[in-house]
């Protein structure tokens, strides 16, 4: 199973911050997962539907929308970082 | 070593705690990132930082391993706070302790430029107006691209 994260900006968007989905056996990378997203609708759809903003991480690491999944991923999806100092 | 925590941090007791026993470290360097109070012209009320629990620590740890690799350091602390914040309560937290003070200058410089776009943090700021996320910065996305490729100079 993917577990599928949202924070800040994009979790307030999507409505949860948390799920977790079988993936289908067409997808097989990140975009791949954000136009399966987009097509079932709701909360995570309106929230990738503009992805100049949205950063993802897989595994806990940076990656890019191009990044292949198998399944048993963890897929963050956020606004760009804001931390640390002024 | 790195911390991520709601509670605030007493200086002091961590520059004591982190070189204690330690005689080699000639130079200590410390910064401290602080709640500003105004935020686009409006008086900030408070702001509040949200994190990704797990990645978080992760991107920590590869930023202190990175600064040990290119400085020649003896000890290093991260501690970064998330959470509803105060306007001049301290955010952010990073000691350099190293022989020489231009390592832990350099260092210390780099793990605070690093962190702000690579470590997944997210403000909310509270203002009369309501709350509003902080949106990033392309100067520190231009600070972060100076440190890369073994530039020996970070920042602008």
């Amino acid at each position: 199973m993917l577990t599928i994260l949202y924070f800040a900006s994009v979790k307030e968007k999507a409505g949860c911050g948390e799920e977790t989905v079988r993936l289908p056996a067409a997808v097989s990378d990140v975009m791949g997962l954000v136009v399966w997203l987009r097509q079932r609708g709701g909360g995570p759809a309106a929230a990738l539907t503009d992805l100049a903003a949205v950063r993802v991480a897989v595994n806990q690491e940076h990656a890019r929308f191009d990044h292949p999944l198998t399944g048993d991923e963890e897929v963050a999806f956020f606004p760009p970082v804001t931390g640390g100092a002024p | 070593m790195i911390r991520v925590q709601r509670e605030t941090f007493d200086v002091g007791a961590e520059i004591a705690g982190l070189c204690a026993g330690d005689t080699a470290a000639g130079g200590v360097c410390v910064f401290i990132g602080r709640v500003r109070e105004f935020a686009h012209g409006a008086a900030l009320q408070a702001m509040t930082l949200e994190h990704y629990p797990g990645m978080t620590e992760r991107q920590l740890q590869a930023l202190e391993a990175e600064a040990q690799r290119r400085w020649l350091l003896e000890k290093t602390l991260i501690i970064h706070r998330y959470g509803r914040l105060l306007p001049g309560e301290p955010i952010v937290l990073v000691i350099t302790a190293a022989g020489h003070r231009e390592a832990a200058f350099d260092a210390c410089r780099f793990l605070i430029d690093c962190l702000k776009t690579t470590a997944p943090f997210w403000k909310a700021e509270e203002t009369a107006a309501g709350s509003r996320w902080v949106d990033a910065c392309a100067a520190d996305d231009a600070a972060t691209l100076g440190w890369q490729d073994g530039a020996a100079e970070g920042g602008s």
